[in-house]
């Protein structure tokens, strides 16, 4: 039979060089976050029956209007995307008048987000709330379901590991991924990461409920063991699922439009750690915590045999 | 008749009134109410404004003066002529406003964001052309002002009795100069002395909610007025101090900045008039609107706007439904391939599924978002996840050489503990979402958490209820079903 139990540090290792850099990139270059949570401006035009402004010329209808540290895209060749701080309705308004009278074309506004700070960091303090009240709530509810078994509440914790993992993978690739492709964490990046909270725990019960059950009918077996067979017995259902939930994914990812494409692809990432936590590490945490193995950790020359 | 027949009819009933929910409108109805599929602001373009009460920092808002602001910028926003717009409150000092499909987001917002209060102001202290040249100017009045030495005479209180008394009164208190100016040491820092009159304060006849009705009517120029007509009381006050004062200045004020400056021809006794200014179309209608529904009893600001352009949205509309169409197959596809009968079972079941949400998301309604549309399409993947969790524990029971029915029983038995409870947790994060989102008036975060927790909830009724009774069906049915190979085994 697999071993995957068996070689849990070489899957809790796996899981380190995934997080590691993601980490590193995270504290040398942080999260990219979008206006929703910094506050600011984002104005997104498109210019028709003739050529947009010059970026130079761009900046300065910006500057006549207060706006100093304006940061523009082009996408396409009609297209502009500009982000400054936040900005109101009369400001906005002149500044798309200017930019008509300046480059003759026809101005279309195709998006416009503005966001005072105070919202932004409101947004950025109830987000860290969110994440909190979600992993305190499951964890409640796993000790609840799993009473009968013992340590019930060591459970409801591995879960809740497992589940920070996955949220330390994604937020690292997003710090990657915002460093070298420029993507931008917003409202949509923390619903994405709420649903990977979601879809990790929802995996990690299915494995946990095979245990509970064996744990009734293999009274006799090494906890090591029982916990091994548990997962492989819901292995074909893991990566079946896995698969199901990844095909719709990846048809929204190829075929979907660009505005949750950023959010499709954290997701697809998120589901695909999810599965993975569930499978190699939220159980063989539960091992590592019946055999106190922490005592080890520090002392690599000793033999195991105490456990 | 059997227990699976009972529930049989019951699936059929449910599915038949789904698709009846699901049709689209132009197709007869057979007496259904207006159902429609709500499209968010994502897919069909609109504005989104979170507007904040404009307080200092630290002062709380009353609740009540809250929800009179909340109901007044309703009334406002479905005054623009809009369908389908969204008013609500987000916590305690915030609204949030979506109106979908608005052609003048900037006026819109302003329509909706200014007070609206509107005072009729005696001028008669200085000349028409004095006071023609305050037009556009901000002054100072004596109603509803913090600061100044005034507090007498809050006015247009409909006591009729006191009406005629306050006439004599207003020529004696208009050429007041505040005192507290000139006493100020340090006056020579300031601008010429002489020219304090800037702070007078003008005396408030009436305000807007003495206008019983107004309308928007064109001038004789090309332009636009609005034409109001008074409540009974109101037009009593404006009978006399017209009377009072013809050949007089009676300024239209609005939000403390001088709009017009009419000059009383003769007494109006019928409680009718214009408010002339340089109205466009929309700027007459602006003030109309804000007129018929009152000003608002606390200033707001907008904090946030979102405006999404028309075609953006719909072109990743269709993007989006065609990925969810082929991501949908390619589900079908596998189900049916690597589950064999109960596969396809499953993937009947499945189709019931996405007939059955989206009739709820219809009829709820929800209004779908793109996110929305990915959790929608994201859930049709966990959908099926019940139902592999469930053959998987068949195809055990099965291969431990248990017989196909028992193997049945005991797979869904064995099953559905996982089942419930990975289904609650994803209800628990949908939970959180919710709140989230309506903390902050984010409903692209509500939308999705509100349409992936339907699609749990109707997913677990599906995959569990409907799929076991198609199986049950089938093998009592067809004998040939019975063989182990129908289930991959």
């Amino acid at each position: 039979m697999l071993d995957i139990v068996g070689k849990r540090y070489w899957f809790f290792g796996l899981s380190l060089i995934v997080i590691i850099p993601g980490m590193i990139a995270l504290i040398l270059w942080g999260l990219p976050l979008a206006i929703d949570f910094t506050g600011g401006s984002l104005l997104e035009v498109k210019f028709t029956n003739g050529l947009p402004p010059q970026l130079s010329d761009v900046r300065a209808i910006y500057a006549d209007n207060g706006f100093t540290d304006v940061q523009i895209q082009t996408s396409g060749n009609d297209t502009l995307i500009i982000r400054s701080k936040d900005m109101d309705e009369t400001q906005r308004a002149t500044i798309i008048a200017d930019m008509a009278k300046k480059s003759g074309a026809q101005v279309t506004v195709q998006r416009f987000d503005s966001v005072g700070p105070a919202v932004g960091q409101e947004v950025t303090r109830q987000a860290g709330f969110a994440v909190a009240a979600a992993a305190f709530f499951i964890m409640i509810y796993i000790t609840i379901a799993f009473r009968r078994v013992p340590n019930a509440f060591r459970y409801g914790v591995s879960a809740v590991i497992a589940m920070f993992h996955d949220i330390l993978v994604v937020i690292g690739v997003e710090a990657l991924i915002g460093h070298f492709l420029g993507w931008e964490a917003d409202s949509l990046f923390l619903t994405a990461l709420l649903t990977v909270i979601g879809f990790s725990v929802h995996d990690t019960i299915v494995v946990f409920d095979r245990i509970r059950e064996n744990a009734n009918i293999y009274r006799r077996v090494l906890y090591e063991k029982l916990v091994n067979h548990s997962i492989v017995q819901t292995l074909d259902r893991s990566i079946n699922t896995q698969l199901t939930v990844m095909f719709t994914l990846l048809s929204l990812a190829l075929l979907g439009g660009v505005t949750t494409r950023h959010f499709v692809i954290i997701l697809l990432i998120g589901v695909f750690t999810g599965t993975y936590s569930s499978i190699f590490n939220a159980a063989s945490i539960l091992v590592v915590w019946e055999n106190r193995e922490w005592r080890h950790w520090f002392r690599l020359g000793e033999s195991k045999a105490s456990a | 008749m059997s227990r699976q027949y009972r529930t049989l009819i019951i699936i059929v009933v449910i599915v038949i009134i789904a698709i009846w929910l699901d049709l689209p409108n132009n197709l007869s109805l057979f007496g259904r109410p207006n159902v429609f599929t709500h499209l968010g602001l994502d897919l069909v373009g609109g504005v989104q404004a979170l507007l904040e009460a404009d307080v200092p920092a630290g002062t709380t808002v009353d609740p009540t003066s809250m929800n009179t602001a909340v109901k007044i910028v309703e009334n406002r926003v479905n005054g623009l002529g809009v369908s389908e717009a969204v008013v609500q409150k987000a916590g305690s000092q915030r609204i949030v406003v979506e109106i979908p499909g608005v052609k003048d987001p900037q006026q819109a917002i302003a329509t909706i964001k200014t007070t609206g209060l509107l005072e009729f102001v005696d001028m008669s202290s200085i000349s028409p052309q004095e006071a023609f040249t305050m037009i556009n100017q901000k002054i100072v009045t004596d109603f509803g002002s913090t600061s100044g030495p005034q507090q007498p005479s809050p006015v247009v209180t409909p006591t009729l009795g006191s009406s005629p008394t306050t006439s004599p009164t207003l020529t004696a208190t208009t050429e007041v100069i505040s005192p507290t100016i000139k006493t100020t040491p340090g006056a020579i820092t300031s601008t010429t002395p002489t020219q304090t009159p800037t702070l007078q304060i003008w005396h408030t006849v009436m305000t807007g909610s003495a206008i019983q009705n107004v309308n928007v009517v064109p001038d004789q120029t090309g332009g636009y007025q609005v034409a109001f007509t008074l409540t009974s009381d109101g037009g009593k006050i404006f009978s006399d101090i017209t009377s009072a004062h013809v050949g007089d200045v009676l300024a239209i004020i609005l939000d403390k900045e001088v709009i017009s400056t009419p000059t009383i021809q003769n007494a109006i006794t019928d409680g009718k008039g214009v408010i002339t200014g340089k109205f466009t179309s929309a700027s007459a209608n602006q003030l109309a609107v804000q007129l018929r529904y009152g000003s608002l009893p606390i200033p707001l600001k907008v904090v946030e706007v979102s405006i999404v352009g028309p075609t953006l949205g719909q072109d990743s509309l269709r993007k989006s439904l065609i990925a969810g169409g082929v991501g949908l197959g390619i589900v079908i596809f596998f189900m049916a391939f690597y589950y064999r009968l109960p596969g396809l079972l499953a993937d009947l079941a499945l189709i019931c599924y996405a007939l059955i949400a989206f009739s709820v998301f219809r009829s709820y309604p929800i209004t779908l978002t793109l996110p929305g549309i990915a959790g929608f399409v994201l859930s049709i993947g966990m959908a099926v996840d019940a139902n592999i969790l469930i053959f998987e524990r068949l195809k055990e029971e099965l291969r431990a050489g248990r017989s196909l029915r028992p193997a049945i029983d005991l797979g869904w038995g064995r099953a559905w503990p996982s089942i419930r409870d990975s289904n609650f947790s994803t209800l628990i994060t949908c939970g959180v979402l919710y709140f989230f989102g309506s903390a902050f008036g984010a409903s692209i975060v509500k939308g999705f958490s509100l349409t992936l927790a339907i699609g749990v909830l109707v997913s677990l009724f599906t995959a569990v209820i409907v799929t076991r009774t198609f199986l049950h069906l089938v093998l009592d049915n067809l004998r040939f079903a019975e063989h182990p190979k129908w289930f991959g085994v």
